[in-house]
């Protein structure tokens, strides 16, 4: 084990020596992969900054927002960039977080004033299945019709938190009674996104709860246009990702400019087809061609991070109440 | 069992052990230290607690009941690819989750074989998901495990009582009287238990297959806990009680072993003459051919998909690939070097405390790890390092069941010889253990570099770019909807998982 520590010394060694300040950004895991975002973001800020940005993936969202309250005022993180509206309010409560200082035009179609967190991208949840069959268009019909659902456990996925969330806001006091409705579709329940998509691609359900922009996915990458997203009558429930800037970073202005290169057209341009998300700042270019083939909800639901921090623990009573039985 | 003066390594395995127990209880204390104490389990903590405790007994009756026909057929036939079935009872426990499940549900799923095949015959299709699902993962997972446990507890029968038998002409009721049903009583509450107390610990598979909600165990109270609520009180308070069942479980099952009476044999390979023929013979085959289905179907599927995305294999690939062997060989190495010291040492106690690794999930000890490397050092500096010490706790367990009841059997036959003679230390080590327990330091070498190479666990706390092994790059590709790419990753996953495991365990020899 020994000359793993070595290399480890090594290397802090070599980064010690390096002129260039590095800028250390925590993010989720998909991010930084070669089909990811990371890349092209990385290339494009290193080209005006001076410095040296390191992605440093670290699970999901969720476990992003773990690793930094582990790590506390020791983290070597300037940047965490991957936390979603779900997880704001704990963000926010854990006091690692300064405010960020930047400001831009946003396209969302909703307000946001978070003085913490940035928003860089942001989606709707929906129901994904194959084009060509008649689908549901409300919750209420897809529990009342056969078709077979994969979803995410909400205790330990942020879509299954999602879903959660939207079943909520969309029907409040009723939420229950619609978990229970639609507790004979589920088919199964995953720890988190890839295993529910995985098995919907597997064929084991009819539909899987993902995002309206996973067709587009399919239709741009891989040139199929054979699967559709659900367009349901209560609007959907959008997960906005952010990111921000902690307390502890020695880099403040430098991951202010990062926060602000971000936001900028370059590197929104990339988010649509690596990231598979909207851009929350629109593009000089626009959307890329296929995205015009997507559904357009009309009712954008969420929940402020104090809603949904006060909503999650009975919500989560209900949603395993009405599925245990 | 009279203690005799310990010839080798007697105080070697008592530090050893305190090592080990040290490792264990230092991340509990740290993550109770930092959540200023723990917090009473609730209403659902126990629903989780009923639920972990009878998929895991089901489980664990399930694969040893279905493991005796298959170990006794492969103990007393001798056909040729024997030796290469054998090795093949090795690789669905290896598998990491998400590649097993993919390969059961090309086999079980909704467009599996199993239900084409019904549909055929013009029935219902079966749905894989609920309690039966999770339990039949586990029996794919574990079943060769107590295979394997069985086989050895066969073979370890002189050949010298089968031939009596054979001589005796004793009919084959009496032969399992006689000489196998004392020996099913001394291997089955350990193989019982060990399978019992890897299924407290599922979270993938109990989640996936359980059908929702129901299947809920304590390892995925424990992930919430860490991971959404980072409520670190509740955390410790269920690795406590984890650990508490897992203990208990330990503990039960060393009280009921009984002592292996067969005596000793001359150190021959078995001849089995005696074995029953005629219709006998078929239904060994028709056991055995069951078994190679059940096992090789989901593993075929694994490699006819992952064979279509081998040619998008990603940047970065190798470096991953890399850096699990680099863990997965040290992972072997130390864990059966480990094994060996604790099983030296020849007292239950220490037995027992080799056992506990597998009570403490590998969230919780990466997590108390963090915590107490945290404020000396980055812990992504130690990534690997951790991942490694991780991986050679959970694998302890695995490898003292297969190495410690070898050393046993070694002492007791040969150790007073070896005593007269003054075979002490390294000595002992190189001429009286070492030849005669290869085989079981090679399959508990193997097992633990394979189950090392599969782990995705702690590497996801520490990770950082230049550390990520192959699962994670595998989690990855998904993430970012590269599922052929994740498939083909999938596929080198499991000939290297179970390449090492292979290469460990024809290295020890004959079994």
């Amino acid at each position: 084990m020994k000359h793993l520590i070595c290399a480890a010394g090594c290397l802090a060694a070599s980064q010690a020596l390096a002129a260039d300040p590095v800028l250390t950004v925590y993010t989720y895991d998909s991010f930084n992969t070669e089909w990811g975002p990371g890349p092209a973001i990385e290339q494009g800020f290193e080209a005006s900054c001076g410095c040296d940005v390191e992605f440093v993936a670290a699970g999901d969202g969720a476990a992003l927002l773990s690793r930094v309250r582990l790590e506390g005022p020791r983290s070597e993180a300037d940047v965490v960039l991957g936390l979603d509206t779900a997880l704001i309010g704990a963000a926010a409560e854990t006091g690692l977080f300064a405010d960020h200082g930047v400001s831009a035009e946003y396209d969302l179609p909703i307000a946001w004033d978070d003085s913490r967190f940035v928003p860089f991208d942001w989606g709707y949840f929906a129901f994904v299945g194959q084009a060509g069959a008649d689908h549901p268009t409300s919750f209420e019909a897809l529990a009342e019709s056969d078709r077979s659902i994969v979803i995410q456990d909400p205790r330990s996925s942020t879509p299954g938190l999602g879903l959660l969330m939207w079943v909520k806001s969309a029907y409040g006091d009723r939420a229950g009674e619609i978990w229970e409705a639609l507790a004979d579709n589920v088919v199964t329940v995953t720890p988190g996104w890839s295993e529910a998509y995985g098995l919907f691609l597997e064929g084991e359900a009819d539909l899987v709860l993902s995002y309206t922009t996973s067709p587009a996915y399919h239709l741009i990458a891989e040139e199929d246009d054979s699967k559709v997203a659900l367009p349901f009558d209560e609007g959907h429930y959008m997960q906005v990702e952010v990111a921000g800037i902690l307390e502890s970073s020695d880099q403040k202005t430098l991951a202010q400019d990062f926060l602000t290169y971000l936001l900028g057209s370059d590197a929104q341009a990339v988010l649509p087809t690596t990231n598979w998300m909207y851009p929350a700042v629109l593009p000089e270019g626009g959307l890329p061609a296929g995205f015009e083939t997507l559904i357009q909800p009309e009712t954008p639901l969420l929940m402020s991070a104090e809603e949904a921090q006060a909503a999650r623990d009975a919500a989560l009573d209900e949603w395993r109440g009405a599925l245990s039985q | 069992m009279a203690r005799r003066p310990v010839a080798i390594g007697g105080r070697l395995g008592v530090g050893a052990a305190l090592t080990v127990a040290l490792c264990l209880l230092a991340p509990l204390a740290a993550i109770l230290w930092r959540a200023g104490g723990g917090v009473a389990p609730g209403a659902a903590d126990w629903a989780a607690l009923r639920f972990t405790l009878l998929q895991s007994a089901l489980s664990a009756l399930v694969s040893v009941v279905l493991a005796v026909p298959v170990a006794r057929a492969l103990a007393r036939r001798r056909f040729a690819g024997r030796r290469a079935l054998i090795v093949l009872t090795g690789a669905p426990f290896i598998l990491p989750v998400v590649v097993a499940v993919t390969g059961l549900l090309t086999v079980f799923g909704r467009q599996g074989v199993v239900n084409d095949l019904l549909g055929l015959a013009g029935l219902d299709p079966v749905r894989i998901y609920g309690l039966h699902g999770v339990v039949l993962a586990h029996v794919f997972f574990n079943m060769p495990l107590a295979v394997r446990m069985l086989l050895q507890g066969w073979q370890a029968i002189p050949a010298e009582r089968f031939r009596l038998a054979a001589q005796l002409d004793l009919p084959p009721c009496q032969v399992f009287r006689l000489l196998e049903w004392p020996m099913l009583r001394a291997v089955v509450p350990g193989a019982l238990a060990a399978i019992f107390a890897i299924c407290l610990g599922s979270f993938a598979v109990a989640l996936i297959l359980g059908g929702g909600p129901r299947a809920t165990t304590v390892e995925l109270a424990i992930y919430q806990a860490f991971r959404f609520d980072f409520d670190l009180g509740r955390a410790a308070m269920l690795a406590l009680v984890q650990f508490a069942i897992v203990a208990t479980a330990a503990l039960v099952a060393l009280r009921v072993t009984v002592a292996d009476g067969s005596g000793t044999g001359l150190d021959r390979a078995v001849m089995r003459r005696d074995a029953p023929g005629g219709a006998w013979r078929l239904l060994d085959a028709a056991v055995l051919s069951v078994a190679v289905v059940f096992l090789s179907g989901p593993l075929l599927a694994v490699g006819w998909r992952g064979v279509g995305g081998l040619d998008r294999m990603p940047d970065g690939l190798w470096q991953a690939a890399g850096n699990s062997l680099v863990v997965a060989v040290l992972s072997a190495l130390l864990a059966a070097g480990l094994a060996l010291t604790l099983a030296a040492a020849r007292r239950r106690w220490v037995e027992v405390l080799g056992l506990m690794p597998l009570a403490l999930s590998a969230l919780v000890l990466g997590t108390g790890y963090f915590l107490i490397a945290n404020p000396l050092i980055a812990p992504s500096r130690l990534a690997l390092a951790m991942t490694t010490l991780v991986n050679v706790l959970m694998a302890l367990p695995f490898c003292l069941r297969v190495i410690a009841p070898a050393l046993d059997r070694v002492e007791r036959d040969h150790g007073p010889l070896a005593d007269q003679l003054g075979l002490r230390g390294l000595a002992r080590l190189r001429w009286l253990l070492l030849p005669r327990m290869r085989p079981a330091l090679g399959y508990g070498a193997g097992l633990a570099g394979a189950l090392s190479m599969g782990d995705l666990g702690v590497i996801t706390l520490f990770a950082d770019p230049e550390r990520a092994t192959l699962p994670l790059f595998m989690y990855r590709l998904m993430g970012a909807y590269q599922m052929e790419a994740a498939a083909g990753v999938g596929l080198l996953l499991l000939c290297l998982s179970f390449g090492l495991f292979a290469l460990f365990d024809l290295g020890g020899g004959r079994a």
